[in-house]
This record gives structure tokens, C-alpha cells and sequence, in this order.
């Protein structure tokens, strides 16, 4: 079923990783991405690594949930670790055959690459684990308020953020119903070749983009009528505060973010 | 009176193995007559659309058995189109499913779909569109362009043009004025006594149950709570009520009158019947 695809894949609960502000766990999440990218050594991956399982624990989220994060990319990790191991050149020699060598310098860029992908889906999954995606929008925009002063929408295009990701679930189910019910018409949406699949399609593409105009319309006017008038002026239900746990929060990722980086650095 | 359809122990289970996993359909077993008008009424959530839809095949059962003309409709997964052909459905809101230039051609969507070309399809498209009393002139019309109620007939002519033996309809009143909901009905109605096809008729309205039907099945919570003609049901309206389901008016009246004192029958659920019986008893108990 079309309605089991879930979006940002929020698990819910009460633990430290679910209470942190938003905001936090953005910053966390890009003080994390860029200690990534500065490590290249066992020692500051043994790190990352570490940080990401302490992390998960902390969060409750159940391994399996996270491994199957990776299923999606898994063809990248796949390419990567190939063209990686065999294309490297440097090092001892193990393998020759034709223009595919594997050398010393070959296996460990190979083992770092794949471990760098693997952690960067993992610590981004792990935020949206925790953080469900109205919340993150919020977030977004409390964060890219600085860009008003340059004349970027931030409120208007995180509101059309929100408003995507409320309708996304809305529109799934429509395209269900809409499904079925041309599909109760002898509507054939599996066989034949690709020509008559796109053709199969418009019974369910055409309506579903009137109904979601419509829907839009109708909001639109929802919206004017309970006087929204953008960003200028308007407060929040929720209003977003840094507490203590957040500063704590952050002093640590910061902290094994430089510590990571002189590893890194180093050559560790 | 032979069997069209057979539903045998039909169970089924939305989202099987994730936290959010719940029997829509428990263990529901009946069956239709041909030529049979059958209502099903329930609770919100009781099931009734997830029932409906296992009957032309769009949904799987869990567990149990869909028979059409004594064959397990599953048998042959391939051929399951050829179900759809001769069990129509049509779905809760059918006017959102409309998608062509033209009402006509839209009404011929699912005919054409059939295999059917030429005079029999404009015959087929025509017939239906009568039926429902959509006019010549509006079947050039863009759907778009139609009222609510002429889409919601023009998606109605949709179904019936495909000749199914059984035709289902989920809700077809639905959001329709009171003067639109009567002449849907009369149609409906008339289309039963024509052709003589058996017909399903998804409702929240007793009224509009009791008024048509041969034959009711009443949900409640995913199961059959009492399957019977509609005296026998309505003679239980109590137990209607504490399911938390609507009943006729006139059975409500009934009801009332019933508390205080006076001798009225448990199968009168009409106006019709009740007032005999208000007359009845005012002659024997008031001579004037
Ligand atoms: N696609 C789906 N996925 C998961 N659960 C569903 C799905 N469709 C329906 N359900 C659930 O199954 C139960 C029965 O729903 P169903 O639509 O069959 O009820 P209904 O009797 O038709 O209600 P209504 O009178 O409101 O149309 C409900 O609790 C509903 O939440
Ligand atoms: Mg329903």
C-alpha cells in the first residue's frame, strides 16, 4: 500500500534526544557532518563511530530501524566501495588484474568512504528518528531568521514547507482512493509497455491535480479568513527556548567536533 | 433465491506487522441473493467500505473467501479485471474520479476498458447516462463543468455503463441536498426494478435504508451484528440505538409511544405504517 511510505520516519517518545530542542539537534547534526568530513584516520572514525552508538541509545531508536535507513542508498555505498578499492592507486600492491589494482592506500579510502556515507545517512536519519518534521521546519525557521535582513522568505517558504509535509500524507491516500476507483473501472495500471503505463496514468494524475488545487484553494482561503497576512507581526504557539540541556548539548558535540578535527588533522 | 455472491469467514487486517496493525473486517460471513437489494449499514469505522472492496477485488482478504457465481474470485489472480467488470463499485465521493475532455467520454472510460468499441459502446454509454437522467446536451459537457450532482451522476453512469451483475454503492447520497438525495434514490430504484440486477447499497441514513431495501446488515465494529429483512431489523431498534446506530424516525416515534403505553407493533418503522397505527389506536381508544 502506497499509505505504508513514510515520510521523515518519526518515531515518537520521551527520551533526551526527543526533548532537545530542535534547533539543537540541527546544529548537532551539522557539527557532526562537518567533524565527518574532517576525520581520515581509525582514531577520529572510532570516535564518530562512537558518538553515533551513544547517540542511538540515548534516543531509543531500535538498530534495525537504522540499518534499514541505509537500504535506499545502498547501490551508492556499493559503487563507492568498488570504485574506491580497485581504483586507488599508492601503497603495497595485493592484486593486479588488467587496469584493477587493489593496494594498501585502495582498501583503506575504500573502508573510509563507505564508513563516511554509512554515518552521514546514519546521524541525518537518527535527527529525523527524533525529531518529527513540523518541528524541524520550525526549527528551520527560527534558525534562518538572520536571512530576513537579506530579503530572503524565510517565514513564507517554511510555511510552505509545513503545509507540503501536512498534505503529503493527505495527498497519499488520495491517489489510493483515486487508484482504486479507476481501478474498479478496469483501469490496467500494471501491464503493457511504457507508452500505455504513462497513458494508464492519466486517469489518476488528472484528478488528483484538480483535487489538489483545490485543496490549496480552499486552504488559501481558510487561511485569509482566519486573517493570516505572512510572517509581519504574527507569534507562535510554540514558542522555541534554548535550556540548559541544549547548551550542555552543544558544549559536548562542540567540543568532540574540534577534538575530532586536530585528530583528523593529525592523521589519526 | 440463488446466490450471487458468497462471503465466507472475510477477515481483514490493514498494516499486518507494524504497531499500527487492526482487523478492519472480523470473521464476516454472508450472503446475496441475485436480483437482491441489500443494504449494509455501521458506526463510522465499522468496516463497510473495507468490506465492499473485497467483493470486486480491489482488496485481498486476509483471511476467508469472496465467491462470485459459486467461483473464489482469487482463484485466477490474472483474471481479476473480469470481476471488476461484473461487480461494479462505486467508491464514497465518485465525482473526484472524473478525468476526461467530456462527460461521455468519461462515462465510456470503463467500457471501453472492456473491449467494448462502435455501436455497442455508444449504445452502453447512452443507456447509462439515461439512467441516471443525465440529458444528450451534457454529455459533451467537460465534467468539470457539471454541478456537484451531475458529477456525482455522470460517475454513477461511469459503473452502470459497464453492465456489472452487481452493482455497489458506497454511500451515493453523500453530500447531496435533500431533493438531489430523493431523485438519485428514485433512480437507483428505477434501475433495480428495470433490469432487475442485484444491487448493494452502502448507507448512513436508515431512513433511506428502510425505504428501499430488501434486506439489512447492520456493523459494529468490524463484524456482522444482525443480518435480516428490514421489519425484523427494525423490531430490534433498541438494540440499534445502544449500538450507538441511527433508526428510522417513524421507529423512534414508534419507540416513544411504546414507553408511554400505547400498543404499537415492533415491525412499524414507516411513516406510512406508523401512521395506520396512530389511526388505529385513535379509533379504538378515542370514539368520536
Ligand atoms: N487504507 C487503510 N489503512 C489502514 N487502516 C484503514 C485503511 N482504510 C480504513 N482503515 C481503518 O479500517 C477501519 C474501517 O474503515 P472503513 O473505511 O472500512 O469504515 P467505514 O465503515 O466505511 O466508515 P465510514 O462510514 O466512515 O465510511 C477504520 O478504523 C479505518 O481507520
Ligand atoms: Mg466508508
Amino acid at each position: 500500500m502506497l499509505k505504508d511510505i513514510t515520510l521523515g520516519q518519526y518515531f515518537p517518545g520521551d527520551t533526551i534526544a526527543h526533548r532537545l530542542d530542535p534547533r539543537t539537534k540541527i546544529l548537532l547534526t551539522t557539527l557532526y557532518i562537518v567533524a565527518l568530513f574532517s576525520a581520515n584516520g581509525f582514531v577520529s572514525y572510532a570516535v564518530m563511530i562512537a558518538c553515533l552508538i551513544l547517540s542511538v541509545r540515548l534516543a531509543n531508536v531500535p538498530p534495525r530501524a537504522m540499518v534499514r535507513g541505509l537500504r535506499p542508498v545502498l547501490f551508492i555505498i556499493v559503487f563507492t566501495a568498488v570504485l574506491n578499492l580497485f581504483f586507488t592507486p599508492g601503497g603495497r600492491e595485493f592484486f593486479r588484474w588488467g587496469f584493477l589494482t587493489v593496494t594498501e592506500t585502495g582498501i583503506k579510502t575504500a573502508l573510509f568512504m563507505v564508513l563516511r556515507i554509512m554515518l552521514l545517512i546514519m546521524g541525518t536519519f537518527l535527527m529525523t528518528y527524533t525529531t518529527s518534521p513540523i518541528s524541524l521546519t520550525d526549527a528551520l525557521e527560527s534558525l534562518l531568521n538572520g536571512l530576513k535582513r537579506f530579503r530572503v522568505p524565510v517565514h513564507e517558504l517554511s510555511m510552505m514547507m509545513s503545509i507540503a509535509l501536512r498534505f503529503i500524507p493527505t495527498l497519499i491516500e488520495e491517489t489510493d482512493k483515486i487508484m482504486s476507483a479507476q481501478k474498479a473501472r478496469g483501469a490496467d495500471l500494471e501491464g503493457g509497455n511504457l507508452m500505455q503505463r504513462a497513458k494508464a496514468m492519466i486517469p489518476i494524475l488528472v484528478p488528483l491535480f484538480v483535487s489538489a488545487f483545490r485543496r490549496a484553494d480552499e486552504l488559501a482561503t481558510a487561511m485569509e479568513c482566519r486573517c493570516y497576512h505572512g510572517g509581519e507581526g504574527r507569534t507562535r504557539l510554540h514558542v522555541l527556548r534554548y535550556q540548559r540541556r541544549d547548551y550542555n548539548a552543544l558544549a559536548i558535540g562542540g567540543v568532540i567536533c574540534v577534538c575530532v578535527f586536530v585528530l583528523g588533522r593529525l592523521g589519526w | 433465491m440463488e446466490s450471487i455472491l458468497q462471503i465466507r469467514h472475510l477477515t481483514h487486517t490493514y498494516s499486518i506487522g507494524t504497531p499500527f496493525e487492526r482487523d478492519a473486517v472480523r470473521d464476516v460471513s454472508f450472503e446475496v441473493g441475485r436480483g437482491e437489494f441489500l443494504g449494509i449499514i455501521g458506526h463510522t469505522g465499522s468496516g463497510k467500505s473495507t468490506l465492499i472492496q473485497h467483493l470486486n477485488g480491489l482488496l485481498r482478504p486476509t483471511e476467508g473467501q469472496v465467491l462470485l457465481s459459486g467461483r473464489d474470485i482469487w482463484a485466477e489472480p490474472k483474471k481479476i479485471r473480469d470481476v471488476r467488470f461484473r461487480v461494479g463499485l462505486v467508491f464514497q465521493y465518485p465525482e473526484y474520479q472524473l478525468f476526461e475532455e467530456t462527460v461521455y467520454k468519461d462515462i465510456a472510460f470503463g467500457p471501453v476498458n472492456q473491449g467494448r468499441q462502435g455501436a455497442e459502446l455508444d449504445r452502453c454509454v447512452r443507456d447509462a447516462a439515461r439512467l441516471v437522467g443525465l440529458r444528450e446536451d451534457q454529455l459533451d459537457k467537460s465534467p468539470f463543468e457539471l454541478s456537484g450532482g451531475q458529477k456525482r451522476r455522470a460517475a454513477l453512469a461511469g459503473v452502470l455503463a459497464m453492465e456489472p451483475d452487481v452493482l455497489i454503492l458506497d454511500e451515493p447520497t453523500a453530500g447531496l441536498d435533500p431533493v438531489g438525495r430523493e431523485t438519485l434514490m428514485e433512480n437507483i430504484r428505477a434501475y433495480h426494478r428495470e433490469q432487475g440486477k442485484t444491487i448493494l447499497l452502502v448507507s448512513h441514513s436508515m431512513d433511506e435504508i428502510a425505504r428501499n431495501v430488501d434486506r439489512i446488515l447492520v456493523m459494529k465494529s468490524a463484524r456482522i451484528l444482525m443480518d435480516g429483512t428490514p421489519p425484523e431489523v427494525f423490531s430490534r431498534s433498541e438494540e440499534l440505538l445502544s449500538a450507538g446506530l441511527d433508526i428510522p424516525h417513524a421507529a423512534r416515534i414508534a419507540i416513544a409511544l411504546r414507553r408511554r403505553g400505547l400498543d404499537i407493533p415492533p415491525d412499524v418503522y414507516t411513516v406510512d405504517a406508523l401512521e395506520r397505527e396512530i389511526l388505529r389506536l385513535r379509533k379504538e381508544t378515542v370514539p368520536c
